[in-house]
């Protein structure tokens, strides 16, 4: 497959390797933070822990848009769905994700109308195909998944299709990297930046974190060649003591970023004065609402939405996990009473959380010998 | 599954206490398994710990025969590469094959919704009959209720299947050791991406077909070939050769380690599970079978494989060890590795 076998070839990824050896001071303890649940995803899924040194340390950072996203909006939207004809539309990561009561799964199985679509466009088609019920879509993610929602808002619109609304969780990247930093639990030496949500911003908003934070950032695609590239990237600017933005991700990612989706998001979104994260608590400015000229198609707007707030669990420390203050496996409940199949909390769910990512591909692996040679 | 059940002291404990049947409870995972260990097989079965095979090995009368049940309720009927009759044939039959013996006879039971078009139903069952004859089994029997509109989406069919126990071989997962050879009889995830393309929820394309057939030809060579030193089989079917084999792991209480390169899945494939976020490993067949085989027997069973019919496409996937005990590792060519866990949860409710 083009563009994915060149990114995993064993002799490349070797070198990579041999390479990122070659530039570790061994003196010197290095704490990278890939910000993006992506990037987590592959490091496990490619088992790249095994093939870096050990003192290059690895931290999960708040790039699971599930992850972050508290419980209350989970039963926001599942009380609204759970007024006759309603049909709860939303991306199959988020149908296991445990409410107050349940996951919108379970809801499902107790008679709840709920859909899985692929896209926000597939919502609409629901929409269409469902005349005499109203189909809310639960739209999240960061700036990667904003505008596919905001240009199907504008489609509804232009094409008058009233029994439609978006429940809008859609968040910012920059302000939640900018809450890690501000963290005083927090010492980093450098960031792989993100890859998707930079194909749409581009690499300047991350300029202030080079300049005024003086670390470096190297934005990165998703394939095991390319989270290495960047760790030898972010080795050469520690090396010279230098902190700049890069880009690693040329073949996907423009400096500019994406022109027509920003247009697209600015038109139909707004900021959020603040809003809640999980874990890191309200972040002001760090969210997206929809524009008064969609009210229409606005859930929030539209609807009674009951704003209900519900602390995590207490013993579950998915906060501390989030932040990278703990590993997943250090968490009290980690592989015991939370587990992918019956979920506490939103990381051991979403495939971009840290903690499914770890019990899916890694934690068995802990006892094994290191002594596997194929 | 050889199981005695003593009714006199049957003290039956059922570890099952989820409230309610969820979707992820057919999906052929760890929410099946957790059915049938923690609800069936206690109340059924009583104290015996078997461990649950593909079919049951039975003498009654001093006569071995073997029996196995499927039931298929995939959506649409027909896909590109088969349809509900022809799976129904070759799912039964695949899980008498795998547990070492020759299909023989199926009994088949039809529900079907009122309003089915007739046109529809003798497709199927001419589909049944021709898979039926390719496969080298009779129809014995059958059985037929009709249910109200809407109260069953167009037909479910289940088979039942008989089959005589091969001489020569024996399936038992605590006679693997480390050391033995995983074979895989084919290119794996085409029945399921076939099917949820075919679906037509995705705007997504491919060049893909089932791959529906009896495997039945391949296990014979491999028994032939390798006959004693073949330990175990399955068909990975549901939940995929990363479910089978995990089922193994903790079967056998050994490791089980794959070359994530040597396992073969087709372009298509792979791209949908790029696209989905899917591991190939999780997808299901209903055309393939894996093969423990001791290691001197290993390339004796391979070579018989790949100059079968059908089976040029077989490779050695990996190998028992020690190590790490109940579980199932993929190793990459650089040097990293993963664990794979049974399949959890459903992504792709009703293939089979």
């Amino acid at each position: 497959m083009k563009y994915v076998d060149e990114f995993r070839n064993p002799e490349l990824i070797t070198k990579a390797a041999e390479e990122i050896r070659r530039l570790a001071d061994p003196n010197r303890h290095y704490r990278l933070m890939e910000v993006c649940g992506g990037h987590t995803h592959a490091i496990y899924r490619f088992g790249l822990k095994d093939v870096l040194p050990e003192n290059i340390e690895l931290i999960h950072g708040p790039g699971c848009p599930v992850c972050v996203l508290p419980m209350g909006r989970i039963d926001d939207a599942l009380a609204v769905a759970a007024q006759p004809d309603v049909i709860f539309a939303a991306f199959g990561d988020m149908m296991r994700v445990p409410g107050t009561n349940g996951s919108p799964l379970e809801h499902k199985a107790r008679g709840m109308d709920v859909r899985i679509v692929y896209s926000p466009t597939d919502a609409i088609k629901l929409a269409k195909l469902n005349p005499q019920k109203h189909v809310m879509f639960f739209a999240i993610g960061f700036e990667t998944t904003a505008p596919s929602t905001a240009l199907t808002l504008q489609r509804a619109k232009l094409e008058g299709i009233h029994n439609f609304s978006v429940f809008c969780n859609h968040v910012t990247i920059i302000p939640a990297i900018r809450a890690i930093l501000d963290s005083p639990d927090m010492r980093l030496d450098g960031f792989i930046g993100p890859g998707h949500v930079s194909t749409v911003i581009g690499c300047r908003p991350y300029e202030w974190i080079a300049k005024n934070e003086r670390k470096p950032i190297v934005v990165c695609g998703f394939e095991p060649l390319d989270l290495l590239q960047s760790i030898v990237m972010l080795l050469t600017q520690l090396k010279k003591g230098e902190s700049k933005v890069e880009n690693q991700y040329k073949r996907v990612v423009p400096w500019e970023g994406n022109r027509a989706a920003l247009k697209a998001m600015a038109q139909t979104f707004q900021l959020r004065p603040y809003f809640e994260w999980r874990g890191l608590g309200f972040i002001s400015q760090s969210a997206l609402s929809i524009r008064d000229e969609f009210a229409e198609w606005d859930t929030e707007q539209r609807f009674h939405v009951p704003g209900i707030r519900v602390t995590d669990p207490k013993a579950a420390q998915c906060g501390e996990v989030l932040k990278g203050v703990l590993k997943p496996a250090q968490c009290k409940l980690f592989g015991r009473e939370c587990t992918p199949e019956n979920p506490v909390g939103a990381l051991m769910v979403s495939s971009e959380g840290s903690c499914a990512a770890y019990y899916n591909y890694e934690h068995r692996k802990v006892n094994l010998l290191t002594s596997i040679s194929v | 599954m050889s199981v005695g059940v003593k009714l006199g002291n049957l003290v039956p404990k059922i570890r099952f206490r989820e409230p309610q049947i969820e979707m992820s409870h057919g999906a052929g995972g760890k929410a099946s398994r957790r059915l049938v260990e923690g609800l069936f097989a206690p109340l059924l079965f009583g104290a015996s710990t078997d461990p649950l095979g593909d079919a049951a090995h039975l003498k009654i009368n001093g006569a071995r025969m073997a029996v196995t049940t499927d039931s298929f309720v995939v959506k649409p009927l027909v896909f590109p590469g088969g349809s509900i009759g022809e799976l129904a044939v070759n799912g039964t039959v695949n899980d008498l094959a795998v547990s070492g013996a020759k299909p023989e006879a199926l009994v088949v039971t039809l529900i079907l919704e009122a309003g089915l078009r007739t046109d529809v139903l003798q497709a199927e069952i001419q589909a049944i009959a021709e898979s039926a004859q390719k496969a080298g089994v009779r129809i014995a029997g059958g059985d037929t209720k009709v249910v109200e509109h809407g109260k069953a989406d167009s037909m479910y069919i289940t088979t039942t299947g008989l089959g005589a126990p091969l001489a020569g071989v024996e399936i038992n997962p605590q006679s693997v050791r480390p050391g033995d050879k995983v074979l895989l009889s084919g290119p794996i995830g085409d029945h399921g991406i076939t099917i949820l393309l075919a679906r037509g929820e995705l705007d997504i394309e491919g060049d893909l077909r089932s791959d529906t057939r009896t495997v039945f030809p391949l296990v014979s060579a491999v028994v032939q070939a390798a006959g004693p030193g073949v330990r175990w089989m399955r068909d990975p079917t549901r939940g995929g050769v990363a479910t089978s084999l995990n089922e193994l792991a903790r079967d056998c209480g050994l490791g089980v380690i794959l070359f994530e390169d040597s396992i073969p899945v087709h372009d298509a494939v792979r791209g949908a599970c790029e696209l989905l976020g899917l591991d190939p490993l999780h997808i299901a067949n209903e055309g393939q079978f894996l093969a423990v085989v001791a290691p001197e027997f290993a390339d004796a069973a391979l070579q018989a494989l790949q100059e079968a019919p059908g089976g040029g496409e077989a490779r050695i996937i990996g190998e028992i060890r020690e190590q790490p005990a109940g579980s199932v590792l993929v190793t990459t060519l650089y040097g990293g590795s993963r664990i794979v866990d049974m399949l959890v949860g459903d992504p792709l409710p009703r293939i089979c």
